[in-house]
């Protein structure tokens, strides 16, 4: 996730300092992706190096409320029409565990599958329990981010199901590589 | 790649040390005789299943998801082991007896569900209970207070044919809900219903458990298992694993 660009969205509808931007950010997300205020510092004097943000006057408060820039404007529009690609997202480090545990000796892969399975359900309930307790009128954007998680761990669900589908047909096929 | 940041979940509602046991499933076992093979279709499974828990039970076809729930609702019997259904013992039952437990204490959903075409939503509610002896205006007036609960208070007089699938589905469970049914077994009950109807479905089966009823649900879909307190995976006739909502576990 990119906080620079979740950050230079919310800074395009108008001035805000970092403790508004922290809560914006966190409330538009459904607190999904929380931000330490240290991030948002740094974030915003990253930004104000390569010319995204200007910082305003301090406020009574010693707060200094910061301000898009023609730049920034500019690349939060990029961001917004340019798709995410794949070699963008971290790494899937679950996949590579099967990988691994498939090649390497003497790991059993039937117990790898389901207690990731066992945990990913326990994420899936969990997740199903937040959507159910939403009261509406639902707020579209925590939603989507909601939905969007649910989907992800059905998904990997459904993935650890054809994992050990595979793994019991090929068992079945070659059962002189079972140790 | 699943995000595991922390998210503000809310709490499981606190379980009442004081609930119901609905069922009880102690080392059962069976065996269905396939040609001149036995095939152990469950093997010592142990499963309670409380007032007010809605467990789901996952597997690959074959692992014995639909032979559980057939033995926990007194539809098949157990070969060796003991099932009570609210206290009661089912395993020495005689048919006359477990078919009056059937119909009095458990409701069942299955994926056909086999509505009568020639009957009303309302009749085919009704018609259990009127089995049961239970007066026609008084069956007709509870029947219609469940339609009413699941929204379907408009639609009592169509036929089933004149209803969608996703109609037909919810008047299915009203049929498996009218009388205060205790156990709520459902077979794979959102069928080839699309997301948002299955969603309809599942609403209701979970708020017939925080109502108090237990419901034993069997899917293969993981988005309607996530609605469950307790996820109970099948391999070979035996549980291998359970997912418990929340941190605590249940029991």
């Amino acid at each position: 996730m990119s906080i620079r660009h979740g950050l230079l969205a919310l800074l395009s509808q108008g001035s805000r300092h970092g403790y508004q931007l922290r809560a914006e950010f966190e409330a538009s997300t459904g607190a999904t992706w929380p931000l330490n205020i240290g991030q948002v510092y740094t974030t915003l004097s990253r930004m104000e190096r390569d010319g995204l943000v200007a910082p305003g006057e301090q406020d009574e408060q010693g707060r200094i409320a910061y301000s898009i820039t023609q730049d920034g404007r500019a690349e939060v529009d990029r961001w917004f029409v340019t798709p995410i690609t794949q070699t963008e997202r971290p790494r899937d480090e679950l996949a590579i565990k099967l990988a691994m545990a498939v090649t390497a000796p003497g790991v059993d892969v039937t117990q790898v599958v389901q207690a990731q399975r066992t945990a990913t359900m326990r994420t899936l309930q969990d997740l199903t329990r937040v959507k159910r307790g939403l009261d509406p009128p639902l707020d579209t954007a925590q939603t989507l981010i909601l939905d969007s998680k649910i989907f992800q761990a059905e998904a990997e669900l459904r993935w650890l199901d054809h994992c050990e589908a595979v793994l019991s047909r090929r068992s079945l096929q070659h059962p002189q590589e079972q140790q | 790649m699943i995000d595991r940041d922390p998210s503000p979940v809310p709490p499981v509602a606190e379980v009442d040390p004081g609930r119901a046991l609905v069922v009880e499933l102690a080392d059962v076992s069976r065996v269905h005789v396939e040609g001149t093979q036995a095939v152990h279709a469950l093997k010592e499974i142990s499963l309670n299943v409380w007032a007010g828990e809605l467990i789901a039970v996952m597997g690959p076809s074959g692992s014995g998801k639909s032979t559980l729930l057939n033995i926990a609702g007194g539809l098949d019997r157990a070969a060796s082991g003991h099932v009570r259904v609210e206290g009661e013992l089912l395993d020495r039952l005689p048919p006359s007896r477990l078919a009056a437990l059937r119909r009095k204490r458990v409701g069942y959903v299955f994926q056909d569900l086999n509505l009568i075409p020639s009957l009303t939503a309302v009749e085919n509610v009704m018609l259990p209970r009127e089995l049961d002896g239970v007066r026609t205006a008084k069956a007709r007036q509870e029947a219609l207070a469940v339609l009413d609960e699941i929204g379907l208070a408009d639609l009592a007089g169509r036929f089933p044919d004149e209803l969608s699938g996703g109609q037909r589905q919810r008047v299915a469970i009203a049929r498996a809900l009218v009388g205060e049914r205790r156990l709520i077994l459902a077979d794979e009950p959102t069928g080839a219903l699309d997301t948002a109807t299955g969603d309809d479905i599942l609403r209701l089966l979970r708020a017939r458990a925080d109502a108090g009823a237990a419901v034993l649900l069997v899917t293969h879909e993981p988005r309607y298992a996530g609605w469950a307190d307790r996820v109970v995976f099948l391999r070979d006739g035996q549980i291998v694993d359970s997912a418990t909502a929340g941190l605590v576990s249940a029991r």
